[in-house]
C-alpha cells in the first residue's frame, strides 16, 4: 500500500523527531489498512463475479461466488471430497469452509451477520427458531421428481408448515455395539430388553473391562430418546403435544440410576461415546455409539462385533429403537444470491447421485438419504452395516422433532442428569421438564 | 498622567499546537493509547452497551430486535432456577478457590523469599503454569490425570495403594469433580498471585525485622503474625478482590472439563457444575441464541460483581490511604 502524501523516497535524516513522526505515520497507515482488511473479511462471496473456470465452455462469462460451510467430519478424505464436488460445479465458484470445533454455534452466530455462509449444513436441518426468524430460505420444490425418493421422516423433520427448509445429505444413526466373543464367553445372548441389558452389563464386568459404555455422563446426553421409545413414548406426539407423560417413561429413566450405580458402566473414558476407542481398546464389552464408527470397529475388531438397537423396556412393553438423524443442506437468507445458492444445493444433493453415494460410502459408513441410492450402496449390503440398515428401517426414530427446541433439550438433559447421577425423583423431574417444553411449544407453535 | 500601556495579550497558540499539547505530549499520548482505546471502545464498550439494549428486547436469533419487553427478561432470569443455581455453583467454587489460592500463593511466596540459591529457577517453575491455556490445562487434567479409567495418572497411583479407580468427572456423590476443577485453577493461577506476594514481601523494610529481633520477637510464626502479614495487607486485599472477580468469571475449566458429547438437542453439559458464565453462554451464544435473556443475565451478573467488589473492598479497606 502506498501512503497518500508520503514521499516515495526520503533522504537519510539525522532528525530523530522526524523519524519518530514518520514511524508513527507509517504505523497509523498500516493500522488503518489492517482495520479495513478486517472489516472486509473474506466470505468467499462478496457479491463479486469471477471468470468461469476453464473447461466450462463459456470463456469470459461471469458466474457468482458462493460460500459453503461444513462441520469437520472425522473421516479422512471428506474435506477433499466436498472441495472436489464444489470445484466441479459449473455455475458458480464455490469456496468451502471446513469448520473444526463447535460448528453449530459458529453457524448460529454467523447467520446474524452478512459474513456468514450462503449454503451450510445443519444437524437435522435448520432449527425452528432459525426458520421462524427468517434466517433460512425456503427450499420447497427443490427436490422435484426426486421428492418421493428421500426418506420421508427426514423430509418431515426439515419441513415446517408444508415448506421445506433443508435437503437431507446423508443418514446417520446411533446404535448399540457389542463384542460377540465376550458375550459368547459369558454365555449371553444379545440383549433385547432392558433387564437383559442390565444383567449382561453386570455379567461382562471384570476388573479391567466394564460391561457397558453409554457416555461419560452415564447416558444423560444420548439415552433420553431411546428410553422414551423403549416404553412406546416419544418427545412429542404427531400433533406436537408433549409425548412423555406416560409414567413408564419416568420409571424407565429411574432404572438408569440403578445402572449408573451398579459398577457395570464405564465412566470417565478418555474419548466419549461417539468415538469407538473404548470398545476397540477393550475398556468395555458393549457401547452405545454411531454408525460412523463401523470402519474403525472393523479395523480394530475384525468381525468380532455386532449391532443392536437400544432394547425394549421389557418383553411386553415397548420396542427396540435407534435414533436417526441427517445433516441437511440449507441456504442463508442473508445470501446475496439465494437463487444461485439453491441451485447449488439442488445440484449437489438432488442431481449428483454419484457424488451422494461417494459421500455416503467412501469415507465411512453412512446411509444415503435417498432410498434408491441406499439400495445401490454396496458397503451396506453385508455384515453389521446391513444389520444397521435393517435397524433404521425397523426401529428408526427421528433423533428429535423439529419443535424440540434447545431450551427443551437442555431442560430434559438436566433432569435426566439429576435422575441418573443423583437419583432424583423421575416423576417430579419429568413434570418440571413438561412445564418448560409446554412453554416452548406455546412459543414456537402458537 | 499617562495611561500605562495595556499588557500585551499572550499569543494564543494555534489549533494544531493546542491539539498536540505541550511538547506534543497529547499527541504522543493518543498515538500510544489511541489504538488500545479504540479496541476497548469497539470490542468492549460498544458490545456492553448493545448488550444492555438487547436485555430489554425479545431477541432470539437476532441482534437487531424490534419487540420491546421492558424488564421481563430480568424478571425471568431472576426467577430462573437454573440461573440461580449457577450463582450457587459460583459461591461453592469461590469458597474453595479464593482462600486456597490466597494461602498457597502466600506460602509459596514466603518459601521463595527465603530461598538462597536457585531462586529465579524456582520462581520460574511456579510461574510457568500461568502461561498455560486453560483449555490445554483442562484437557491434560481430563484426559491424562483425572480420567476415570484404570490407567489415568490419579487412578494408577490410587491402585498402587489399593484404592479402586474413581470416575472423577462423572460422579456427583461424592463430588470428586470439585477436586479436579479447583486443583486445575489452583495450578494455573497460583504462580501469578505468588509473584504479587513476592513483590509485596520485597517491599517490607528489613529494618522492621531487625527491630523486632532486637525487641525479642521470635522468627517464624511470631514475626509473620505481627510484621509480615500486616505489611502485606494492601497486597492481600488486592489479591482477594482479583480472586473473587476471577472466580465470578470462571468458564474455561468448567466448560472443558465437564462438557459431554450430548445428543438430545441440548445439554451436553451437566447442570450441577454450571457457573454463571457457562449458563449465559448456553442461553445467548449456544444453540438457544436468546440474546435478550442472555444479556439480562449478563447485566445482572455484572451488577453483582460490581456490588460484591465494592462491598468487599469497603469491608477490607482496599485503597485506604494507609495502605498506599
Amino acid at each position: 500500500m502506498v501512503l497518500p502524501h508520503a514521499p516515495i523516497r526520503t533522504p537519510p535524516s539525522t532528525d530523530s523527531s522526524w523519524s519518530r513522526r514518520r514511524f508513527l505515520q507509517t504505523g497509523s497507515g498500516l493500522a488503518a489498512a489492517g482495520l479495513l482488511a478486517a472489516c472486509g473479511s473474506n466470505t468467499g462471496r462478496e457479491g463479486a463475479t469471477t471468470v468461469a473456470a476453464a473447461g466450462s465452455g463459456t470463456g469470459a462469462a461471469t458466474k457468482p461466488t458462493l460460500s459453503q460451510w461444513y462441520h469437520q467430519y472425522g473421516e479422512a478424505g471428506t474435506q477433499q471430497a466436498v472441495e472436489r464436488y464444489a470445484a466441479a460445479y459449473p455455475d458458480a465458484t464455490v469456496s468451502v469452509q471446513w469448520s473444526p470445533g463447535d460448528y453449530d454455534k459458529k453457524v448460529a452466530a454467523a447467520l446474524l451477520t452478512d459474513s456468514g455462509p450462503d449454503v451450510f449444513e445443519a444437524g437435522n436441518g435448520p432449527s425452528i427458531d432459525q426458520i421462524q426468524s427468517g434466517q433460512v430460505v425456503e427450499l420447497t420444490g427443490i427436490l422435484g421428481d426426486a421428492a418421493g425418493d428421500f426418506t420421508p421422516s427426514l423430509i418431515e423433520r426439515m419441513t415446517w408448515q408444508g415448506k421445506l427448509y433443508g435437503v437431507p445429505q446423508v443418514i446417520d444413526m446411533q446404535l448399540l455395539v457389542y463384542r460377540k466373543s465376550l458375550l459368547e464367553a459369558a454365555g449371553l445372548q444379545p440383549p433385547t430388553t432392558f433387564d437383559e441389558l442390565e444383567a449382561a452389563a453386570a455379567a461382562l464386568t471384570t476388573a479391567d473391562v466394564k460391561g457397558l459404555f453409554v457416555g461419560n455422563d452415564g447416558g444423560a446426553g444420548v439415552l433420553p430418546g431411546p428410553v422414551m421409545w423403549s416404553v412406546g413414548a416419544d418427545y412429542l406426539t404427531a400433533d406436537n403435544q408433549i409425548g412423555f407423560t406416560d409414567p413408564l417413561v419416568a420409571e424407565a429413566l429411574g432404572r438408569l440410576h440403578g445402572l449408573f450405580t451398579s459398577g457395570s458402566l464405564l465412566l470417565g473414558a478418555p474419548a466419549d461415546w461417539s468415538d469407538p476407542s473404548a470398545l476397540v481398546d477393550g475398556l468395555t464389552a458393549m457401547q452405545w455409539t454411531g454408525l460412523w464408527t463401523l470402519p474403525a470397529l472393523q479395523e480394530g475388531l475384525g468381525d468380532d462385533f455386532g449391532v443392536l438397537p437400544w432394547p425394549a423396556y421389557s418383553a411386553t412393553v415397548g420396542a427396540g429403537s435407534v435414533p436417526i438423524g441427517a445433516y441437511g443442506s440449507a441456504v442463508s437468507a442473508k445470501s446475496t444470491n439465494p437463487d444461485a445458492a439453491k441451485a447449488f444445493v439442488k445440484y449437489l444433493w438432488v442431481d449428483r447421485t454419484e457424488d451422494q453415494i461417494d459421500w455416503a460410502q467412501s469415507y465411512g459408513f453412512h446411509i444415503p438419504a435417498r432410498t434408491s441410492l441406499a439400495d445401490q450402496a454396496e458397503g451396506l449390503k453385508s455384515g453389521p452395516a446391513a444389520d444397521a440398515v435393517t435397524l433404521v428401517e425397523q426401529n428408526g426414530h427421528a433423533q428429535t422433532p423439529l419443535l424440540w427446541t434447545p431450551a427443551s433439550g437442555t431442560a430434559l438433559s438436566d433432569a435426566v442428569t439429576r435422575i441418573i447421577k443423583d437419583g432424583s425423583d423421575p416423576a417430579a423431574e419429568m413434570a418440571t421438564v413438561a412445564q418448560t417444553v409446554q412453554a416452548e411449544l406455546d412459543r414456537v407453535a402458537g | 498622567m499617562t495611561a500605562a500601556p495595556e499588557p500585551r495579550a499572550a499569543a494564543r497558540p494555534g489549533l494544531r499546537r493546542r491539539l498536540a499539547g505541550d511538547q506534543n505530549r497529547t499527541l504522543w499520548f493518543w498515538a500510544f493509547v489511541g489504538p488500545f482505546f479504540l479496541g476497548l471502545l469497539v470490542f468492549v464498550y460498544v458490545p456492553m452497551g448493545w448488550s444492555i439494549w438487547l436485555s430489554f428486547y425479545e431477541a432470539r436469533n437476532t441482534v437487531t430486535p424490534t419487540v420491546f419487553v421492558g424488564l421481563d427478561n430480568y424478571r425471568d432470569m431472576l426467577t430462573d432456577p437454573a440461573f440461580l443455581s449457577s450463582l450457587g455453583t459460583f459461591v461453592v467454587f469461590a469458597a474453595f478457590i479464593v482462600p486456597l489460592t490466597l494461602a498457597v500463593s502466600l506460602g509459596l511466596a514466603l518459601m521463595l523469599n527465603r530461598v538462597g540459591v536457585l531462586r529465579t529457577f524456582f520462581r520460574s517453575v511456579y510461574f510457568l503454569p500461568t502461561a498455560c491455556s486453560y483449555v490445554v490445562g483442562a484437557l491434560i487434567w481430563k484426559l491424562s490425570i483425572f480420567n476415570g479409567v484404570r490407567f489415568g495418572l490419579a487412578n494408577t497411583l490410587m491402585r498402587a495403594v489399593g484404592i479402586e479407580p474413581v470416575a472423577w468427572l462423572s460422579v456427583t456423590q461424592p463430588p470428586w469433580y470439585w477436586l479436579v476443577i479447583v486443583s486445575l485453577r489452583l495450578w494455573l493461577q497460583v504462580g501469578f498471585f505468588m509473584i504479587l506476594f513476592l513483590a509485596g514481601l520485597q517491599r517490607i523494610p528489613p529494618v522492621l525485622y531487625e527491630a523486632a529481633a532486637v525487641d525479642g520477637a521470635k522468627p517464624g510464626w511470631q514475626t509473620f503474625r505481627y510484621i509480615t502479614f500486616p505489611q502485606l495487607r494492601a497486597t492481600s486485599v488486592a489479591i482477594l478482590v482479583l480472586l473473587l472477580i476471577n472466580a465470578f468469571q470462571a468458564f474455561d475449566e468448567f466448560y472443558n472439563l465437564l462438557a459431554n458429547a450430548g445428543a438430545s438437542g441440548g445439554g451436553g453439559y451437566p447442570p450441577y457444575a454450571r457457573p454463571p458464565l457457562v449458563y449465559l453462554y448456553y442461553i445467548a451464544l449456544g444453540n438457544q441464541q436468546d440474546f435478550g435473556h442472555g444479556s439480562a443475565g449478563a447485566v445482572i451478573l455484572a451488577a453483582l460483581i460490581a456490588v460484591v467488589t465494592v462491598l468487599q473492598a469497603k469491608f477490607l479497606g482496599f485503597g485506604r490511604r494507609g495502605d498506599q
